[in-house]
């Protein structure tokens, strides 16, 4: 039904060229590919929340050096209390939360260099 | 008391009990722009064939003060009919009593009509509208649960399970309509989630609506929950009713016949369809239409992952499951969603003895970092798996395009298709003109005077070669080529032909598809 009334619609402005390894089709396109998100390259040295959560503890200040292993800063997500470690030495840079701060998912926390 | 005076009684019991949790109770439902629990298993159901068991039970909470209330029917209506004389258990939510909440006597009462269900071999269909877990009853309605998802699953594969979400469907509750074959939604009324809003709210701080978080609209187009969308309750009732004509009792039988129909040939034309430039579109529902009886194709999953098509048709009075890439849709390509969807169809109709039709038009797999860090790779081999596992009868027609994995994956003679017929429009190749071009004549291309025009010269040389059905055919990796006016006869035939199929499968407790 809706797909229908769309491919219509399409048949007009929606219709879109679609590049595959096979050639150029064309096409139209769904929801979900539209939505698709862009990959961004993993940066280590950013630490970022797993999950949405809390930060109840700090451990550390820009410009402290610290060996990798040391603990970071607390994000408490689902109840349980995570520790944020070092994942190499090197010296925090930035940090981007307060104590008592509510974060979302994939927040940049934590900067090191 | 007199026998009178007793079938009185009994019947003062029955008119307080059907009123479920009172009349305010449902003309707030009604008000709602829902039908009462009741109303709609009369409405699904033939006139008259609705018969109701344990109407009496009470609920066994007797912690905060539960035990002063009393909830008829303890929230839930179950028992058994027919649909157009097809047998069901059926069991439905009462909203208007506690919300429909579950708890172990309103979970015992499904679980009771599940277990006839698979004793009698016939389809358990569940409305679902419920507030999810009786708080109240703590860890007894978490119990509940269980024993419905493990009946869920032991049921899977032997009779059909139908889940109707005209309600909430909230939290824990969400897996029982997970775990059966088919789910069916409606615009504005089912709402599906494992946390709702007010938690997402207040985790995560992000502001979402119920229906934008786990709408009907959300379920079919975007998550794949849901098989069927409908616009309102009544509409969703038909579907459910259309849907039981093409599914058999149990995985024993087959399907019912309908009387033989031919396909309205003057609406479909199979012979203009196919676009002239292979790079153009068109819908492939219209071939199915063009071959299926009475050009009836009723489609499973009309608005997710569109790029493929599935659904039941007849062939000849038989009810045929049907598989097709769409070219409309990202040019017909397998991705994770598409493979998912497929398989688990494929799967479906092989448990339920309904033999598998299947139309390949796809330049290959979606490229990209998302579908590969999504895992297209494990995805797509769900459609090689429920493919070659499959021991219904498989027929398989090449329109055009059938390059590489997608090749493979559409149910080639490979993974045991029985029949495999191409269109004269077929090219069947290791992969498309272009890439296979760039790589066999990499040196020509490099050191011509004019790569470009050398590039051009290759494509075609390849494409006159190997863009078309007759290496295939040369090699009886297909069985015929056909013309299209030709697919229904060839169809028909092989069907005929494979009535009597049985493949013998190795011994094995179960397969280990990649889930």
């Amino acid at each position: 039904m809706d797909i229908e009334k769309k491919a219509d619609e399409t048949r007009e402005d929606m219709f879109v060229e679609l590049s595959l390894e096979e050639g150029v089709f064309k096409t139209t396109t769904n929801k979900m590919y539209r939505q698709r998100k862009p990959w961004e390259p993993i940066n280590p040295a950013i630490l970022r929340s797993f999950m949405p959560g809390n930060i109840p503890e700090i451990f550390v200040k820009p410009g402290d050096k610290v060996k990798e292993g040391d603990k970071l800063l607390i994000l408490e997500a689902m109840k349980m209390k995570n520790v944020i470690i070092a994942p190499f030495d090197g010296a925090v840079k930035a940090i981007n939360v307060k104590l008592g701060d509510t974060v979302p998912k994939n927040f940049a926390l934590l900067e090191l260099e | 008391m007199s026998i009178k005076q007793k079938t009185l009684d009994l019947k003062k019991r029955m008119q307080g009990a059907l009123l479920g949790g009172g009349q305010k109770a449902i003309e707030k439902q009604q008000s709602m722009g829902k039908m009462t629990a009741r109303e709609r298993i009369i409405a699904l159901l033939d006139p008259n064939s609705f018969h109701e068991y344990d109407l009496f039970v009470e609920h066994a909470a007797r912690d905060f003060d539960m035990d002063k209330k009393s909830l008829p029917g303890d929230g839930v209506i179950t028992g058994t009919g027919t649909i157009s004389g097809f047998p069901v258990c059926i069991y439905a939510q009462d909203f208007t009593v506690a919300g429909g909440s579950l708890g172990i006597m309103h979970a015992k009462k499904i679980a009771k009509i599940m277990d006839h269900a698979m004793n009698l071999k016939i389809p358990i269909i569940g409305i679902n509208d419920s507030g999810g877990a009786r708080i109240q009853e703590g860890v007894n309605s978490l119990a509940g649960y269980g024993e419905i998802f493990y009946r869920n699953t032991q049921a899977s594969g032997v009779i059909p399970q139908i889940s109707v979400i005209l309600g909430p469907c909230a939290g824990g509750a969400v897996y029982s309509p997970a775990l059966t074959d088919f789910v069916f939604v409606v615009d504005n009324i089912s709402k599906m989630f494992i946390t709702g809003p007010e938690v997402i709210k207040s985790v995560l701080g992000e502001e979402i609506t119920m229906e934008e978080l786990g709408g009907a609209r959300v379920h079919s187009e975007i998550t794949g929950n849901a098989h069927f969308f409908a616009q309102s309750e009544q509409e969703c009732l038909q579907q459910i009713k259309q849907l039981v004509s093409y599914i058999p009792w149990n995985n024993t039988k087959k399907a019912d016949p309908f009387p033989k129909k031919a396909p309205k040939s003057r609406q479909y034309k199979i012979d203009n369809i196919m676009p002239v430039d292979p790079r153009e579109p068109y819908d492939v529902r219209d071939v199915i239409r063009a071959i299926s009886d009475d050009s009836e194709f009723f489609e499973v999953q009309e608005l997710f992952a569109a790029n493929m098509v599935i659904g039941f048709g007849r062939i000849n009075g038989d009810t045929v499951g049907f598989v097709a890439n769409q070219p409309l849709v990202l040019a017909g390509v397998l991705d994770v969603d598409s493979s998912d969807k497929a398989a688990r169809f494929i799967r479906f109709c092989n448990a339920f003895n309904i033999p598998l039709v299947t139309l390949v038009d796809l330049p290959g797999y979606l490229p990209g970092i998302d579908q590969e860090h999504a895992g297209v790779i494990r995805h797509g081999a769900k459609i090689l798996y429920s493919y070659s596992e499959a021991t219904v009868p498989k027929i398989t027609i090449i329109l055009r395009k059938a390059y590489g994995g997608g090749y493979i994956a559409m149910c080639s003679r490979h993974l045991r298709a029985d029949f495999v017929f191409a269109w004269p429009t077929a090219e069947i190749a290791v992969m498309g003109p272009e890439g296979a071009a760039n790589i066999i004549f990499r040196n020509e291309i490099k050191s011509a005077e004019d790569p470009e025009k050398m590039r051009q010269e290759k494509v075609e040389e390849y494409k006159r070669k190997f863009a078309n059905p007759y290496v295939a055919a040369a090699h009886g990796y297909i069985d015929a080529v056909i013309e299209p006016s030709e697919t229904r006869r060839f169809v028909v035939h092989a069907l005929e032909v494979s009535a009597q199929k049985s493949e013998l499968t190795p011994h094995k407790k179960h397969g280990i598809p990649p889930f």
